[in-house]
């Protein structure tokens, strides 16, 4: 289990203090999905990023199954498990996607093996597992690895940011039967941020992030009333801002 | 001469041998000739006016290979070689060739080759030529090659040099007139550490119509190393020319990148590219989050980088 205790993340701007995340308690428990969503520019990514560790929260606490890993770096967290498939995947030159995946579970993995991630992410394997991750492979090829990626890994708890994006439908059923069968095999927690409601369902517990604060959480039904409001009132503010 | 197990590393590193191999070869050591064979189609005379060889390859020759490599373990020694491959008409071989240098003393060892390519019309050749030092000595350990290609109507060479870390000074050359249709592919990778400097000139002349070229350079400088890049590309005819340099540039290294394109006619189109930098801190990031160290993830980038 994961927990965040008050977390707040600031940067300098222009000689100005910008508070990102303010004050966030959260808790992603084992086994089960939480499902952040919440209007572009709330601070959700900034959070998942706070919670790998390449974000260092200005203020609070992070314990993870127990153990306060604030000050851990990047890779001592990834080593206790922590997962995290990037919104935006990061392209290299000259790295392979078999490669990647090998990488990622921490051992050399068979063409089978391989297979069987990229399979499970709706990509036909043979023509991708020698492929550099670059330039080449399209927006929604690219964003399927990086999931690939994490699947390949013996995750606690992983985090995906915007999993869906880019996805076509046939795909996304087995995107949410791969989130189901990772889980099963894991009893990992998950972070999904998501707009897409058909992850929204299958959400054991939804957090809706507003201007760096949470603005609610709980069920689905509970939630999307709130939803509703907040994203009124964010196109108001929009429309004001227009006129 | 027997050779021995460095030599037998150095020829693993250079040209991918671990023993002697099959086909066509010249293998030099240390100034000499170690051992020699020719094929059918593939003859190989010692020059008689300088140090080198001559190397005929027969009109529609195909599918053979030759190795040439070149060791250098003798402390103190500096080679000179003039090597000349006369490829006919019609062939499809592949060259390889590498100089491979020993150090373990304090006096400087060397390797410089000039090689010269004459390919005749319809020509397909891979030329593959790798740089390999090795050992602790504090002697410098320096390879200046040159390289010179003409290219008849419609031939094609495609050109692949690598030189991975211990070569203390190089300055390579490589200079290519191209006819009609003809196509050059040059594809450089190289890694300097330490103290060493690393300098590539390609000058490539586009004189017949519809020739072109690709000249791509993979660069990674590390420690206090420094390296330069000129290429030069003459668009005399209408022609494709794209020049490219990619470099990674690390601790205090230093590089210099200087692509220079001359149109001379207007249907000659050419590109350059050079782009320097260090590694992308986000894809160190990304193979952090998969439990890899700063150091593990800069090697990994590294390495496919340069592979
Ligand atoms: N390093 C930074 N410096 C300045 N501003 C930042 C920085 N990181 C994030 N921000 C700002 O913080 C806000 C939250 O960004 P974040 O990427 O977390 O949003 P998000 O909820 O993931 O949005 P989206 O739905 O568009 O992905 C944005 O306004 C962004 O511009
Ligand atoms: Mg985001």
């Amino acid at each position: 289990m994961l927990e965040l205790k008050n977390i707040c993340f600031s940067v300098r701007e222009n000689g100005k203090t910008k508070d990102i995340l303010k004050n966030i308690n959260l808790k992603i428990e084992d086994d089960k999905f939480l499902v952040v969503t919440g209007p572009n520019g709330s601070g959700k990514s900034t959070l998942a990023k706070v919670i790998m560790g390449i974000n260092k929260p200005t203020s609070g606490e992070i314990i993870f199954n127990g153990k306060d890993i604030t000050k851990l770096s990047v890779t001592e967290r990834a080593k206790l498990g922590i997962s995290f498939a990037f919104q935006q995947p990061v392209k290299f030159k000259g790295i392979t996607v078999k490669q990647m995946i090998s990488l990622a579970a921490g051992k050399e993995i068979s063409v089978v093996d391989a297979c069987k991630y990229l399979s499970d992410v709706g990509l036909c394997a043979r023509d991708y597992i020698d492929r550099d991750i670059d330039g080449s492979l399209s927006g929604g090829e690219l964003k399927r690895i990086e999931i690939a990626t994490i699947v390949a890994r013996e995750s606690e708890l992983a985090v995906f940011d915007e999993p869906e994006a880019g996805i076509d439908l046939w795909s996304f059923n087995s995107l949410i039967k791969t989130f189901k069968n990772l889980k099963d095999k894991y009893q990992c927690g998950f972070m999904i941020i998501s707009h897409q409601e058909r992850i929204l369902d299958i959400a054991d517990e939804i957090v809706v992030l507003s201007a760096g604060e949470v603005k609610t959480k709980g069920t689905k039904q509970k939630v999307l009333s709130h939803l509703s409001e907040i994203y009124s009132t964010c196109s108001k503010l929009d429309d004001e801002e227009v006129k | 001469m027997e050779l021995t197990k460095i030599d037998k590393d150095l020829l693993k590193s250079i040209a991918d041998l671990h023993d002697i191999p099959e086909g066509a070869y010249n293998i030099r050591k240390d100034g000499k000739l170690v051992s020699r064979n020719t094929s059918a189609n593939i003859d190989i005379v010692t020059k008689t006016d300088k140090p080198g060889i001559d190397i005929f390859i027969k009109d529609g020759t195909k599918n053979e290979s030759l190795h040439i490599p070149v060791i250098v373990a003798q402390a103190g020694l500096h080679d000179l070689v003039y090597n000349d491959f006369h490829i006919g008409k019609d062939c499809d071989v592949t060259i390889v060739a590498g100089c491979g240098i020993a150090c373990g003393s304090e006096k400087d060892s060397g390797h410089d080759g000039v090689h010269s390519f004459f390919v005749k019309e319809n020509s397909r050749v891979t030329y593959v030529e790798k740089h390999y030092a090795t050992g602790d000595g504090t002697g410098k350990r320096v390879l200046n090659p040159i390289t010179n290609v003409e290219l008849s109507k419609n031939s094609y060479m495609k050109m692949e040099t690598v030189q991975m870390g211990g070569v203390t000074y190089s300055v390579r050359e490589t200079n290519a007139i191209l006819e009609d249709a003809a196509v050059l592919e040059i594809s450089e990778k190289i890694m300097t550490n330490a103290d060493d400097y690393a300098e590539t000139k390609f000058n490539v002349d586009l004189n017949g119509k519809d020739s072109s070229t690709h000249v791509v350079s993979r660069a990674v400088a590390k420690e206090n190393s420094k390296q330069v890049y000129i290429s030069t590309i003459n668009g005399n005819n209408k022609c494709y020319g794209h020049t490219e340099c990619d470099a990674i540039i690390m601790d205090n290294a230093n590089i210099v990148a200087k692509p220079e394109i001359t149109a001379k006619v207007a249907d000659a189109s050419l590109i350059h590219e050079a782009a320097i930098g260090k590694i992308a801190g986000d894809q160190l990031i990304k193979l952090q989050t998969l439990g890899l160290t700063k150091k593990q993830a800069e090697e990994e980038i590294i390495k496919g980088f340069l592979k």
